[in-house]
Parts: C-alpha cells; sequence; structure tokens
C-alpha cells in the first residue's frame, strides 16, 4: 500500500482561515473519527495532528487509516518517536513510580500492538509544521518549540515566557499538547502584533473536568485576528471503554473514559489543575 | 484506586548511567583535574533566598545549617526581589522559587508573592511552622486571584511526632501538620517533603503512613516528595558524610542528559550574590556572580560532593525533576 506523505506544505493552499488541531490521540480511534467529522462539518481548510498517536488506549493501528484517509499531517509527540524506535519507555516525562507504572503498562502493549509498517510512518513526522493562518505564522509542535516533551500548563507558563517561546521561534501562534488539558492565551508582544499560544488539550481521553467528551482546538482568521474556539466532541466513549476491557488494558483507565476525572499521571499536574479534578 | 506509592522522587537514571558508576578508579580530588562544567541552558526556575539562612528551627539535616542565629545571609527585600522579577520578564523565566532559611520570617514575604504571582507560578518551601489561620487566608486569597499556581511545600521529616521531631525539633510535627491541615481547608495540595532517613525497602509502608496521618488533619489526596539525604552541613554529622568516592568527574558526564542538573537551569538570588543552586549556600564554588546578568553567563561547576547526589537523582529540588533529554 502507498502512504500518503503526511505533509501541511503539501496541502493546497498553503495559508489557511480555518484550521482544526487535534491533540494527544492515545489510540482513541473513536474519539479521533468524531472530531474529524465535526471539523469536516465546519468546513475547515486543514486538519493538523500534534503527536502522540499511542498510549493510554486500546488497539492502536485503528487510528491510521483515519488519519491516511483524511490526509491528517502529524507532529512527532515523544510517544511517536518511543515507538518509531522502539525506545524502552514513552519519554511522557513523568516522575512518579505509579505514574510510572502505569506509562509501562501501556507503552508496552503499545508498542508490541502497533505494526511495523506504522511505526515506519511515526519515523517520519516532522518535530513541528509551519504554516498560515491569514497572514500569521503557525508553529505546532507537540510539547513546545523547543522540547518535545516540555509540559505547558495554563498555572504554570508565564506570559513572558511563552513570549520568548514565540519571539525565538519567529511565529506568531504556537500550537501544542502533550499535557492533555486544552488551554490558550493571547498578548501584545513587545516587538508589536499579537501572539497566541494554544494547547489543543487531547483527543484521548477527556480533560480531567468530570465530562466524557473530549476537546479539540479551531482556530480561525476573521478580518486579520484570530479567534480560538475549542470544540466538546461526544463520541461512544461506552465502546471505548468496552474496547479497553477486551483488550485488558488497566481499570483506572478505563474509569477515566467513563468519568472524565483523571485517576493516573495525577502527580505531574500543577496545584490548579490538580485542585480542578477529582483525584 | 491503587494503593500504589504516589511520590515524586524520581525512578532512578537510566541504566546506563548507573553502569557509569564504577568511580572508584576514577574519582579524583577536583584540584587534580578540573571539573566539569554545566552552561545554563535556559533560566527556567529563578530561586530566591528570602530570609536568608535565618530560620526558627534548627533542624539536624539542615544542609546549609539555618537556625535563629545563623545570619551569614541576610533577608532580600520585597524591593530586591521585585528587581529581580522585572529582569526575568526578558530572560524568560518559568517558575519561581522561595526559600531560606524559613521564607515566613520575612515579613515581606505575602508581598513578595503577590509580585510574583503577578508573572508566574510561585513555590514556597517551609517548615509550616508559622502559618496561623491569618497566614494561611492571606495566602488563599493571593492564590485565588493570580491565574498561576502558588505551590506550599512543607517539610516534614517523619510520619510521627517522634521520627519528625529528632530531626525537627520539638512540638514540630504537630504544629507542621496543623498548618496542612488549614491548608487543604481552605483548597492548597500542599507538597509534603520528607528526606529519607530510612532504608529504601520501608519507602512504601512509610508513604502509607503519610497518607494516613495527612488524612487524619483533613487532607486526603496528599502530594508527596522523597528528597534523597543532601549530605553537608549538619546532616554530614547526623548521619555521615559523603564518601571520597562521591564526586562527579569527567567521565560521569559523558551521555549524561545535563538538563537533569538544576544547575542548567536555574539560579539562586542571595542577598550576597547569585548561586548555581539552592543547595550550595556555604561553597564560594557554586557562586557564580555579583548579579543574575553575570550569573547566568557563567556556567556551574559540578565541584561539590553535593553535585553526586543531584547526579545520581535528577533535579531534586525542583517541584518536577528536569526533563529526559529531548527526543529530537
Ligand atoms: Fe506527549
Amino acid at each position: 500500500m502507498r502512504t500518503p506523505r503526511l505533509d501541511v506544505g503539501k496541502v493546497d493552499p498553503p495559508s489557511f482561515r480555518r484550521v482544526a488541531a487535534f491533540g494527544g490521540v492515545y489510540s482513541n480511534h473513536l474519539a479521533l473519527e468524531a472530531a474529524i467529522a465535526d471539523a469536516r462539518s465546519r468546513e475547515v481548510d486543514a486538519m493538523v495532528c500534534l503527536g502522540d498517536l499511542g498510549a493510554f488506549g486500546p488497539n492502536p493501528d485503528r487510528v491510521f487509516p483515519l488519519l491516511r484517509e483524511h490526509r491528517i499531517p502529524v507532529v512527532r509527540g515523544n510517544y511517536d518517536d518511543s515507538i518509531a524506535r522502539g525506545l524502552d519507555d514513552c519519554q511522557c516525562g513523568y516522575t512518579d513510580p505509579r505514574d510510572n507504572h502505569y506509562a509501562r503498562l501501556s507503552y508496552r502493549y503499545t508498542l508490541s500492538k502497533t505494526s511495523r509498517e506504522n511505526r515506519t510512518l511515526m519515523a517520519t513526522f516532522p518535530a513541528e509544521l509551519r504554516f498560515r493562518l491569514g497572514d500569521l505564522e503557525v508553529l505546532a509542535c507537540h510539547g513546545s518549540p523547543r522540547r518535545t516533551n516540555e509540559f505547558l500548563w495554563e498555572s504554570t507558563t508565564p506570559t513572558h515566557f511563552l513570549d520568548k517561546l514565540a519571539a525565538d521561534a519567529g511565529a506568531d501562534v504556537i500550537l501544542g499538547t502533550h499535557t492533555g488539558i486544552h488551554w490558550t492565551r493571547s498578548w501584545d508582544a513587545d516587538t508589536g502584533g499579537r501572539r497566541t499560544y494554544v494547547n489543543a488539550g487531547a483527543l484521548g481521553r477527556p480533560a480531567n473536568d468530570g465530562r466524557t467528551e473530549v476537546w479539540y482546538a479551531l482556530l480561525e482568521v476573521e478580518g486579520g485576528g484570530l479567534s480560538v474556539e475549542f470544540v466538546p466532541v461526544a463520541y461512544d466513549h461506552r465502546a471505548l471503554a468496552s474496547e479497553m476491557r477486551a483488550e485488558e488494558l488497566p481499570e483506572e483507565f478505563v474509569a477515566t473514559i467513563l468519568t472524565g476525572w483523571w485517576t493516573t499521571c495525577l502527580e505531574i499536574l500543577p496545584g490548579k489543575e490538580r485542585a480542578a479534578g477529582r483525584w | 484506586m491503587s494503593a500504589v506509592a504516589t511520590h515524586l522522587r524520581p525512578d532512578p537514571l537510566p541504566a546506563r548511567m548507573s553502569k557509569a558508576l564504577p568511580i572508584a578508579e576514577s574519582a579524583a580530588s577536583p584540584s587534580a583535574v578540573e571539573v566539569p562544567r554545566v552552561p545554563l541552558r535556559a533560566l527556567d526556575q529563578l530561586w530566591f533566598q528570602v530570609s536568608g539562612t535565618v530560620c526558627n528551627l534548627r533542624c539536624g539535616h539542615c544542609f546549609i545549617s539555618c537556625s535563629p542565629d545563623n545570619h551569614s545571609f541576610r533577608f532580600l527585600s520585597r524591593a530586591d526581589v521585585a528587581e529581580h522579577l522585572r529582569a526575568s520578564v526578558s530572560l524568560g523565566v518559568k517558575e519561581y522559587y522561595f526559600t531560606g532559611g524559613e521564607p515566613f520570617m520575612n515579613r515581606e514575604v505575602l508581598g513578595i508573592l503577590e509580585d510574583t504571582l503577578a508573572l508566574g507560578p510561585a513555590t514556597v518551601l517551609t517548615n509550616a511552622t508559622l502559618l496561623p489561620q491569618r497566614t494561611v487566608d492571606e495566602l488563599a486569597k493571593l492564590a485565588h486571584a493570580s491565574i498561576y499556581s502558588l505551590e506550599l511545600r512543607v517539610s516534614i521529616d517523619g510520619v510521627n511526632a517522634e521520627m519528625n521531631d529528632a530531626i525537627r525539633g520539638e512540638g514540630t510535627f504537630e504544629r507542621a501538620m496543623e498548618a496542612v491541615g488549614r491548608l487543604a481547608r481552605v483548597g492548597f495540595l500542599p507538597i509534603v517533603t520528607a528526606m529519607q532517613t530510612w532504608p529504601d525497602e520501608q519507602t512504601d509502608r512509610i508513604l502509607r503512613s503519610f497518607r494516613r496521618v495527612l488524612a487524619e488533619v483533613g487532607y486526603d489526596r496528599p502530594r508527596l516528595k522523597i528528597l534523597p539525604p543532601l549530605r553537608i552541613g549538619a546532616e554530614a554529622e547526623r548521619d555521615r558524610p559523603y564518601a571520597d568516592v562521591e564526586r562527579v568527574n569527567h567521565e560521569m558526564m559523558s551521555g549524561y542528559p545535563a538538563d537533569q542538573l538544576l544547575c542548567s537551569s536555574a539560579r539562586l538570588v542571595t542577598a550576597a550574590g547569585v548561586w548555581a543552586c539552592p543547595i550550595l549556600l556555604d561553597y564560594d564554588s557554586a557562586r557564580l556572580g555579583d548579579t543574575l546578568k553575570e550569573a547566568v553567563r557563567r556556567p556551574a561547576r559540578l565541584a561539590e560532593q553535593a553535585c553526586y547526589t543531584c547526579w545520581v537523582n535528577g533535579a531534586i529540588c525542583a517541584n518536577l525533576p528536569g526533563f529526559t533529554a529531548d527526543a529530537t
């Protein structure tokens, strides 16, 4: 089978008006399918995926046909890099033994269940993608422009820090994921003009908000300005839970899908984000 | 939910690094060879020694032997801190940390936190014995008013008064636990930090006990951080100093991700200049300049044996240790 090149630079036109950005998919093919349908119904010019196709969910190979069919370019996440190279761990950046225990479980599962062909494809994902939204230069990355597995949480990311990242990267808009919780901030740059950071959140699991929907980001230019909307995606989360159980994935993960509250990876959360959750 | 331990001590660094450990032959005194240097990658963390070396306690394991009468470093004023906060903006600082001594000995600390939280996230390392309800309420007000996280890292070195007070002093367990309860009631999730004074195999049991006693004061989803001992200052006498071989050399740095080390991304501002990290206050080798501007340009030197602890465990002083090497 011919593998279509997933490269946003090859998509016409190179400058867009409305783009859907998908955060970590974590093997949640049902949510990815629902998000693609939702984005298409909103007549987006392009869709981009910010990486971490695997982890957490069941049957990692099931997300690839969707990405191919809709020609969605993918930025390389830490997980994609690990799976492509067959590394010992997911480079998620967890530091807590319990978090690492679950990370190892899902990494071993995902590595063993990803086809060689898909691993080869993942090795071609670029570390970043650039495109234009109207006149705005957009940099799409996974963690941050400087590090694939850097966490950018709303409550621990100063605006001046974001401004430096954007200035160093020569971008008006930075798009990222890796944390799993969506947020955005715009500010006036010292050099004039407005800059924006968008964390697209994740399609793979809920945003630790007690809702079962997952989220993606819709970016649109209107009259020179940028608007960012986070779109909740309802999908058949019960079917995903059944599939996860059939694959004998940890019941803690299933609970997150069914309740919308994180039960693992909690120790990486800053105080504000942790306090907003249930556990 | 599983009962598996939840604490922030990192897993040991990858096996290839611990394999680099046949240090007996390769150990050398710092004068014999040039010590490894670590350039600053980016100033992600700016630390303030806001109360100098002055502390209301006299803990038996303090790596800088802080006490009520240790005046080697004086307090930073709100104006001192504000000046550095202004400078931190163009440097792109990501997180601010406040330590001492005991930060709440400094009467301006709430104002300092207010100024900081206007710019970014703040973490205070405290013994929690100077946190009456009035102060806790003020802290809660500051936390709610900011979009950034205000973290309280509370040192408690045992799961009961007997174990903790032997290190931190009579009555400190009860006072700190009461403060943790007050903090939890107003919505904080303090990071309870303990220095490991027990063998590894007891860690799970100790963590379970911590969870139980913290739940008893109303803190039912505790964040726990276990620190390895730093065998300098008072701790060198309480337990033991470093062995001769416990020292970082060039071979140990080859292939080692230097961004695990705090000094690759942090500096500490004191009233007497700027240091490479918050641990090495008593060492001239770690003083990198009179000003932050100088100190960000100079590389840190891994000249001291405490650097060995950081080499083994990663940046232990940060809320989260350093990242693994970039995938890209
Ligand atoms: Fe990631």
